[in-house]
């Protein structure tokens, strides 16, 4: 049994440290109100890039000449992996979510025989993959010192990616990163960036304009996917600051409530025991008393 | 009002202007383009010049680089360096003027991208007058 000293000096740290998870919380709630913004304001140009970049596809007569980063190389041997975390902790699954779905595609990637290789960006996501997939990473990123990040540090990203495809270090590239849906829900999701992926050309819009090219196709796509890559990867970013700040939010939330509850918990233990004492101390002077 | 058509700036960040106008001229790669109402569909890609929107070029961007669609009477303009032209300091077109002449003389640049730096000299230093 704690004495009363105890209780009393738990109940205080209990205390304190709900104090901090609460201004965490208000922290990430107005940060995240700017994030989703962003996030929001951020759709457009990479959903309207991909569109055009569509309507390109669709026009090229000759598949085989096409742009390698449109197509592919042909092959699958070698993948490249671009794992997009946080540099800060506390902020419940949030890393570990993105890590996860990583790791069971490394898996997949390397049952199957073939290569992998990995870009880290983020502090928090590289420590929990270097444990066991530390030699696979090629390069870490992190903008840790930056206050918010902009197109410039995805494009940095980006060129990264391409460089390493013009030298033809891998076949394939995905990208992991959480997408922000709301504020209590966020998916990791992979992504796949290079060769393009077509999946969304459906029926409907198959009756499409036929456009006007200036100069011709090709050139306009090799000048477009670099830029796609990157835009992709701040998509990429603004989606992983969203839901960053709601997925710290939502942890700090339940930390409050749960410091909450011990400290209910803690103050009736803490009552319990002073009623306790003070009966023993009034039966000992009672028992003195009839003694005499 | 019937000869107008729907113009979008979009940068990664932002949403820089949604407008309607009747006229819009573009730096693009291989010259500028006027586009009026029901121009044929189009892509492109700019080289560094100024965005013209409206008959008399009310509004006016710098842009260096982006990417322009136009089908069904919607202008669609993508690029991550669109500035309002009333925006830009003299002293920030200055030193973006002298990188770019300092890059010109290089010689191991491509002629694309000389190219591209010619032009961007040429408008900058029409707006720095």
């Amino acid at each position: 049994m704690p004495s009363l000293d105890d209780l009393k000096k738990r109940i205080k740290s209990v205390k304190s440290t709900q104090k901090i998870t609460k201004a965490m919380k208000m922290v990430a709630a107005a940060k995240l109100r700017k994030a989703q913004e962003n996030a929001e304001k951020g759709r457009p140009y990479s959903q309207k890039m991909q569109n055009i970049i569509l309507n390109l596809t669709k026009s090229i007569n000759d598949p085989e000449n096409a742009p390698k980063l449109l197509v592919g190389t042909g092959k699958d041997e070698t993948y490249l992996c671009v794992v997009l975390t946080a540099d800060r902790g506390l902020c419940g699954g949030f890393n570990s979510n993105i890590c996860k779905l990583a790791k069971t595609n490394f898996k997949k990637i390397l049952n199957e025989g073939k290569k992998l290789k990995i870009i880290t960006v983020g502090s928090k996501g590289l420590d929990q993959i270097k444990r066991e997939y530390g030699k696979y990473v090629i390069k870490k990123f992190s903008f840790k010192e930056k206050k918010q990040i902009t197109f410039t540090e995805a494009d940095i990203v980006g060129k990264e990616i391409i460089d390493l495809f013009k030298n033809g270090q891998f076949d394939k590239c995905i990208l992991f990163f959480n997408n922000f849906k709301n504020v209590i829900t966020q998916v990791p999701q992979a992504q796949q960036i290079v060769p393009a992926e077509n999946k969304s050309v459906d029926l409907k819009e198959e009756k499409s304009n036929i456009y006007e090219f200036e100069p011709d196709e090709d050139e306009i796509l090799e000048d477009l996917l670099p830029k796609n890559i990157s835009t992709q990867v701040f998509k990429a970013f603004l989606e992983n600051a969203a839901s960053e700040q709601g997925s710290r939010m939502t942890a700090m939330d339940n930390a409050t409530r749960n410091a909450g509850e011990l400290v209910d918990k803690l103050t009736i233990n803490y009552n319990r025991s002073r009623q306790a004492s003070i009966t023993k101390e009034l039966i000992e002077i009672i028992s003195g008393a009839e003694s005499l | 009002m019937s000869n107008e058509f729907k113009v979008e700036i979009i940068s990664p960040d932002n949403s820089i202007l949604k407008t309607s106008a009747s006229l819009v001229i573009i730096p693009s790669f291989e010259g500028e383009i006027g586009i009026l109402r029901d121009h044929i569909p189009l892509i492109t890609f700019l080289r560094p010049g100024l965005i013209k929107i409206g008959e008399e070029g009310e509004k006016k961007y710098f842009v260096e680089d982006g990417t322009v669609e136009f089908s069904n009477n919607n202008l669609l303009i993508l690029t991550s360096t669109a500035k309002e032209l009333g925006s830009l300091d003299k002293r920030s077109i200055e030193t973006n003027l002298q990188d770019a002449k300092e890059k010109i003389k290089d010689n191991a640049i491509s002629d694309k991208e000389k190219y591209l730096l010619s032009y961007k000299i040429d408008t900058l230093s029409e707006i720095d007058r």
